[in-house]
């Protein structure tokens, strides 16, 4: 049913430092590589060894440039399905194969009742669902629900591939609807933001924005060379000598 | 937003469809349609081949139309779901109206409820169309008050000019009837232009600042997540240049309105014979005009997605 529940139990969803984000793609290659093989099963890639490469992903990182008062600032931005509270991707579905769980808030697709309009797709702000043109179905980030619950994993696994694989720890998995959980205090913190809040959407994944930086001058480590002061004593005759 | 044919030929030729068979129901409840088993055969053949081409060519884009039935479950939240069933339920009151119209030679008692139903139906499901597009948050250029009444304008331009064309056709069609055709054209021209200008002073619109929520200064986008155009870009970052856009909003203004108004004016003063082809003439003339039209209406539409790519 594409109606959205009036409330969850949880809301389940993402915390994104874009402080410490690298850029390094880890979490852009393992969720390629956890969901290849799990719930929206095969991500296709079609030529993928062709020029036109082409194929369905979750996770994709951008990088940006920031001018501000402290000079430019790169920031690397991975960009992911956001399962939103008020998700219109699921409301436009009009087959009910999109929907958003009561029980933890993620929003999935049943690939047996896609039909392929593409309309979520456009309903989406966030570029979130890609479609497979090999297999015909809509496809979507799945928060791994085939990990995060998944009893034959250690227990320090049971996260998405994406936060599993970060090397700086720059993503954070947890639940937003309970205020005292980690990611909610660090998105408190951090004062983490929402994503085009004016759409409405009202997205649960929180991003992290750079720290502001110190109040001075851009500092370089070495000083330039420069002229050094007529000097008396020792120092004064090296100088002289090696002026010749 | 990529302009699919499948979806601009269904649009359009749905809205020219369920124009006229909402006119023909009007028309006969009004008492202004003899039983005449030719016209009848015509403007109902007409009205649903329209239809019906329109809808079937609309499941071509699908990945899998064969589950095409499903579409018809979530009429609870999706205006894509209340489409469909609007589209269905019109065919049953249609139907009727055609068994009484065409094979029982009448127009008046259940035959013209009928037809006012099949009316209703025509307005809702074209309402409907207007609604999927009018809904959409992240296209700033249809999520506008203009978009479900533009389907609304445009469903009864087109079926007032297929209209009179069929009832001048059968020497039916009274004078005045060419100036009503000529004033909906007129309407519509009117209406189109004041959308664009609409359309060109947008402003509160999201921005890269925040797509990013890095608010504060300047944001660009330096390198793209990949090297080749993917899904998102190809679906939603339909781009056209802006010189072949302004080109074909005079192509488009010049056949979807002008020749034909020029083509009502002849007719009004022309010769019968004169005035017959000319009213059939703004036929193709104005659908023709109406499918650039409506590749305007998808090509120079953007998705909020671009501006992660640095795209306007």
């Amino acid at each position: 049913m594409t109606c959205l529940p009036e409330t969850t139990e949880r809301q389940l969803g993402l915390a994104i430092d874009l402080d410490t984000c690298v850029g390094c793609n880890a979490c852009v290659t393992s969720c390629k590589e956890w969901n290849t093989g799990g719930h929206m099963a095969p991500l296709t890639d079609l030529v993928p060894y062709g020029g036109d490469v082409d194929g369905v992903w979750f996770n994709r990182v951008h990088t940006y440039e920031q001018d501000d008062a402290m000079g430019g600032l790169t920031v690397h931005f991975p960009r992911s399905c956001l399962h939103c509270t008020e998700p219109a991707c699921v409301t436009v579905c009009p087959t009910g194969a999109s929907y958003k769980r009561a029980s933890d808030g993620i929003e999935l697709v049943d690939e047996d009742k896609c039909i392929g309009c593409k309309l979520c797709s456009w309903a989406c702000p966030y570029g979130a669902r890609e479609f497979d043109v090999d297999v015909g179905v809509m496809k979507k980030c799945t928060l791994c629900v085939d990990r995060i619950y998944n009893e034959n994993l250690p227990e320090e696994d049971r996260v998405p591939a994406c936060v599993a694989a970060c090397p700086t720890s720059a993503r954070h998995f947890g639940d937003f609807a309970d205020p005292n959980s980690a990611v909610s205090r660090l998105a408190a913190e951090r004062g983490g933001v929402e994503l085009m809040p004016e759409l409405g959407y009202r997205p649960s994944n929180r991003y992290l924005r750079p720290r502001e930086r110190a109040e001075h001058e851009i500092t370089i480590a070495a000083p330039p060379l420069q002229a050094v002061q007529a000097e008396g004593g020792f120092l004064g005759w090296v100088d002289r000598v090696l002026s010749r | 937003m990529h302009p699919a044919v499948s979806v601009i030929f269904f649009t359009t030729a749905t809205g020219a469809g369920y124009g006229l068979l909402a006119l023909l129901g009007v028309g006969a409840a009004l008492g202004l349609l003899p039983p005449h088993l030719a016209l009848a055969l015509t403007g109902l053949g007409l009205a649903l081949t329209l239809i019906s081409s329109g809808l079937l060519a609309s499941t071509a884009h699908l990945g899998h139309p064969e589950r095409a039935w499903r579409a018809l479950s979530q009429w609870r939240s999706s205006w894509l779901s209340r489409e469909g069933i609007a589209a269905i339920f019109t065919y049953v009151p249609t139907a009727a109206f055609a068994v009484g119209w065409i094979i029982l030679g009448r127009v008046n008692g259940w035959v013209a409820a009928a037809g006012l139903l099949a009316a209703l139906g025509a307005i809702v499901t074209v309402s409907m169309t207007g609604m999927i597009y009018a809904s959409l948050k992240p296209v700033a250029q249809w999520h506008t008050p203009f978009t479900l009444p533009a389907y609304l304008i445009f469903a009864a331009m087109t079926g007032l000019t297929l209209f009179n064309a069929i009832l001048q056709v059968f020497g039916l069609g009274p004078q005045w009837l060419i100036a009503v055709a000529a004033l909906a054209t007129l309407g519509g021209w009117g209406f189109k232009r004041a959308v664009w200008r609409h359309d060109s002073g947008m402003e509160n619109r999201p921005t890269l600042n925040s797509a990013t929520g890095l608010t504060g200064g300047r944001v660009r986008s330096v390198q793209w997540p990949h090297s080749e155009r993917n899904y998102l870009l190809k679906e939603m970052g339909y781009r056209i240049a802006r010189k072949h856009s302004a080109r074909l909003r005079r192509i488009a203004q010049v056949l979807a309105f002008a020749v034909p108004l020029a083509l009502f004016a002849v007719a009004v003063f022309a010769t019968p014979w004169a005035a017959v082809t000319a009213c059939v003439l703004t036929v193709p003339v104005q659908l023709a005009g109406m499918l650039i039209e409506r590749w305007l209406f998808f090509a120079e539409a953007t998705h909020t997605v671009t501006l992660y790519y640095g795209l306007p």
